[in-house]
């Protein structure tokens, strides 16, 4: 028989190795999946995780690794803060939307005017209708006490219904011959926000990302208000002594996430979308969830995360089309990720223990010394 | 040694870097009630353990009736005859008595019969229960009695008591001793764990005494001092606080009709508490744990917040404000659970400075921390208090329990405050530890700080404090000088035994 036992102290090492063996698993596991699907599993796993950057069309998909996992980290990093402290917003999806909303609308307000101002403005224009997306459920949980993760949830239902209304009705391109979305963002020199260096897919959204993961740790290391997301997430109680005030951290944390999920909507909408479009929530507010948890709600394990997670994206897109492969086996692929890390997870916690059968009869009713 | 009922041979546990029991030996005989003495970390609660099926042991051998004795697990131990009542509980708020005990049966009867054999064991044996009462309105007596019972209905041949008086008045304290003297005139063998020895010598005629996880003496405790005891259990002198000034300052803290309904479910109302402290002053607060203790502190610290008035610190209304403020006002606490309250255990003792010494330590600049000072206060508290452990890098749940609350005591008293309010400082801490404690807060108080240690140990409350007030079900008694204070009188400031009147209604 298994046993867990308990670690005085969680492993340093089954820490960093979770994610390696997590990542191990589900190659094998997906593997076999992709098996019994009829594919190749070495060549389908390689060209998931192989092809999209040394495959004969790296010169094209290398670029879309940065491209993709930009906003994933961005979105991902903001999440961690309110994972940290225990704020479940679920609804940085919505948030993004927002932000790509806001940030397009502040600018197409001003079109055509030619001005180096108006990128920036976007920018900011961005991260506060993240923020203000976020700061909803904030408040609603600060005042009624009503669930984050329900509110934060349903307003991303609400902000894809808002897109589509921006696309069909106030941000339409006037000269769009009534197809719907906006004008070309990234086509307008005063807001597009383009490849700064050729090739490498590298935007001020990445750049963005960059800056965010840095800050990040260091408000986590160095600042007391990473000290108290990390109190407030491990012992409540403690950080209620401390005098951490619930209600300001969780309007804090919402809002870091809601304007980082702007953020990236925005550099998105700037970039490589290029126009608000009803098509343009593709997941990357969900996906971060997955890359927060995956990156261990670490910075710099975010930043790994984000990339492997975009690799798994345009690999999956690879087999898809090279392969043949199902779009639903790519993102049970992508789930198995997640799920394994959860699962691995028990070992930085806990021990493995062998235990010899032990000759009593399996227990019928539990004691009670050990019903707490 | 064939009359022994439980024979204990070279048992020996080791845990990785540390020797919990080598070569323990000692009997257990029917018909009495054995102590088992030992500081914290002396290796008690691993024999304990052993012997209730819980810990499996590296050698040595148990016999039990002369039979060969090796419980894998406690459903062994208990089938064998050997029960255990546990220092904390494990019931069940929201059920009966009755539904609690039949949760930890094998094969309950019908709640009905069981209930009546409740009653009848409660009325056989002195202990005031009513079965169909919910366990959430009982109070920690009462809790206890169920843990008895629910022990007794499988009719044990030894029963073990860890640290069962910690949390009972003096009076429920009588009714249990009286109880368990009438088992021990069944035949039963007890073995009574315990800090408190003074009780041990009223009502236990054998001791074995552990230190470092070895017997370093058995005695008779009717024949032998309580500081004799002590002292076999630390291997030293003990020393008995000392205090060099007495009171005579101006009022720091003044509470004046304190009223807060509890942040808890099943919490304690606070009603009208009232008390002022005086510069220099020690402020014994007694009272049965779940009487509006934590509630006190929350409102205290600033975690729960009053009317601004309800609580002035040197004239200024501070009811209102949150702990930081208050801290840097020089009203500084230290909440009575160690581990997810007072210390976040998964961090570091470094991190655990910083944690309440930010303030007044200066330990942040504009928001940054400046860890190398945090380290340097962490260290500070180690060295000054005595904190055994390897260093401040140590996450703070790898501390004992002892060791923690010197860390956590001695991280309030070096910010030097004005006013400092403990709950239970020296809960579970061994007698040295306490001693050092104790002594820490009488100096505090010499410097001239207001001290309010809250407590459920009338013996600590009699020995440090200037005057002495009891809470009883969120009211607060007047204070009174605590030098002449009989047992009696602070047992009906405590408001009696709870439950008295549901054993005389059966």
């Amino acid at each position: 028989m298994i046993i867990l036992e308990k670690r005085p102290n969680p492993s340093r090492a089954w820490a960093l190795a979770t994610p390696v063996l997590a990542v191990l698993a589900t190659m094998i596991v997906g593997g076999l999946l992709f098996a019994m699907l009829g594919k190749d599993p070495v060549l389908t796993i390689r060209t998931i995780f192989w092809d999209p950057l040394f495959g004969p069309f790296g010169s094209y998909t290398r670029p879309q690794l940065l491209i993709k996992a930009g906003p994933l980290i961005l979105i991902a990093t903001g999440l961690s803060f309110g994972f940290r402290a225990g704020i479940w917003n679920i609804g940085a999806e919505g948030q993004y939307i927002l932000g790509a909303l806001t940030g397009a609308a502040a600018g197409l307000a001003l079109y055509p005017s030619e001005s180096r101002l108006i990128f920036p403005l976007m920018v900011a224009a961005g991260a506060l209708g993240g923020m203000a997306w976020a700061l909803i459920p904030a408040l609603l949980k600060v005042r009624f006490g009503t669930n984050e993760i329900l509110v934060s949830l349903m307003l991303v239902y609400v902000a894809t219904n808002l897109l589509a209304y921006a696309a069909l009705g106030p941000l339409q391109n006037p000269e769009g011959m009534g197809f719907p979305g906006s004008r070309n963002l990234s086509q307008w020199p005063s807001s597009a926000n383009l490849e700064l260096l050729t090739g490498t897919g590298l935007h001020w959204g990445v750049v963005a990302a960059g800056v965010a993961v840095v800050g990040a740790y260091v408000l986590l290391a160095r600042h007391a208000f990473g000290f108290a997301v990390r109190l407030a997430g491990q012992a409540p109680r403690a950080a209620a002594f401390a005098g951490v005030s619930p209600s300001r951290l969780v309007l804090a944390c919402m809002a870091i996430s809601g304007g980082l999920a702007g953020l990236a909507g925005v550099f998105e909408v700037t970039g490589p979308a290029g126009q608000i479009g009803i098509d343009f929530g593709v997941g990357y507010g969900f996906t971060a969830i997955i890359v927060a948890f995956l990156g261990r709600l670490h910075p710099l394990g975010i930043l790994l995360a984000g990339l492997l997670m975009a690799l798994t994206y345009i690999g999956g897109e690879m087999a898809q089309t090279q392969l043949g492969l199902p779009g639903a086996a790519v993102q049970l692929f992508q789930g198995m990720l997640l799920f394994f890390l959860l699962a691995m997870d028990v070992l930085t916690q806990f021990r493995l223990r062998w235990k010899g059968a032990s000759p009593v009869i399996v227990a019928t009713a539990k004691p009670v010394e050990g019903a707490r | 040694m064939s009359d022994a009922l439980l024979a204990i041979r070279g048992l020996t546990k080791a845990y990785p870097g540390v020797v919990a029991n080598s070569d323990v030996s000692f009997d257990i005989r029917p018909s009495s009630v054995h102590a088992l003495l030992g500081e914290n970390g002396a290796g008690k609660s691993t024999l304990v353990k052993t012997i209730y099926g819980l810990v499996r042991p590296d050698a040595g051998t148990m016999t039990l009736a002369g039979q060969p004795y090796a419980p894998p697990e406690p459903r062994a131990a208990r089938a064998a005859g050997v029960a255990m009542v546990f220092q904390h509980f494990s019931l069940f708020d929201a059920l009966s008595v009755a539904e609690n005990i039949a949760l930890g049966m094998e094969d309950p009867p019908p709640l009905r019969d069981l209930s009546a054999r409740i009653a009848q064991v409660s009325r056989d044996y002195g202990l005031p229960l009513d079965p169909n009462r919910i366990v959430g309105d009982l109070s920690a007596g009462e809790r206890q009695r169920v843990e008895i019972i629910r022990c007794l209905l499988q009719s044990p041949r030894l029963l073990i008591m860890d640290e069962p008086t910690s949390v009972l008045t003096p009076q429920e304290v009588e009714i249990l001793f009286r109880t368990l003297r009438k088992l021990r005139e069944e035949g039963l063998a007890i073995l009574y764990i315990s800090h408190k020895l003074e009780e041990i010598r009223v009502l236990c005629e054998e001791a074995t005494i552990l230190r470092g996880g070895r017997v370093v003496a058995t005695c008779d405790p009717q024949r032998t001092s309580a500081r004799r005891m002590a002292e076999m259990m630390v291997g030293g002198t003990l020393k008995t606080p000392a205090r060099a000034a007495h009171p005579g300052g101006d009022t720091v803290l003044d509470v004046q009709g304190l009223s807060a309904p509890s942040p808890r479910p099943h919490g304690t109302a606070l009603r009208g508490v009232t008390f002022s402290v005086a510069r220099g002053e020690v402020l014994g607060i007694g009272g049965v744990a779940g009487n509006g203790q934590d509630e006190l502190l929350l409102a205290l610290s600033g975690e729960m917040r009053t009317a601004p008035g309800m609580v002035r610190l040197k004239g200024e209304l501070v009811g209102s404000l949150r702990p930081s403020a208050r801290r840097a006002r020089g009203l500084l606490c230290a909440p009575e659970e160690r581990m997810g309250h007072a210390a976040a255990p998964d961090m570091t003792l470094t991190e655990n400075a910083f944690l309440s010494g930010r303030l007044r330590e200066r330990l942040a600049r504009r928001g940054f921390v400046n860890w190398t000072a945090a380290r340097g206060f962490a260290e500070r508290i180690i060295r000054d208090f005595d904190v055994r452990t390897p260093g401040p890098s140590a996450a703070a749940r790898s501390l004992s329990g002892g060791n923690l609350q010197k860390f956590v005591i001695g991280r309030e008293i070096l910010q030097r405050p004005e006013v400092l309010i403990v709950n239970q400082p020296t809960w579970g801490v061994d007698a040295s530890a306490a001693a050092a404690i104790r002594q820490a807060l009488l100096d505090l108080a010499s410097q001239g700080a207001a001290v309010v240690v809250v407590s459920q140990d009338l013996d600590e409350l009699m020995e440090i404090s200037d005057r002495f007030a009891a809470l009883n079900e969120g009211r607060l008694s007047p204070a009174r000088p605590a030098r002449g204070l009989t047992v009696e009188e602070i047992g009906l400031m405590l408001g009696g035994a709870h439950g008295m009147e549901v054993a005389h209604a059966h």
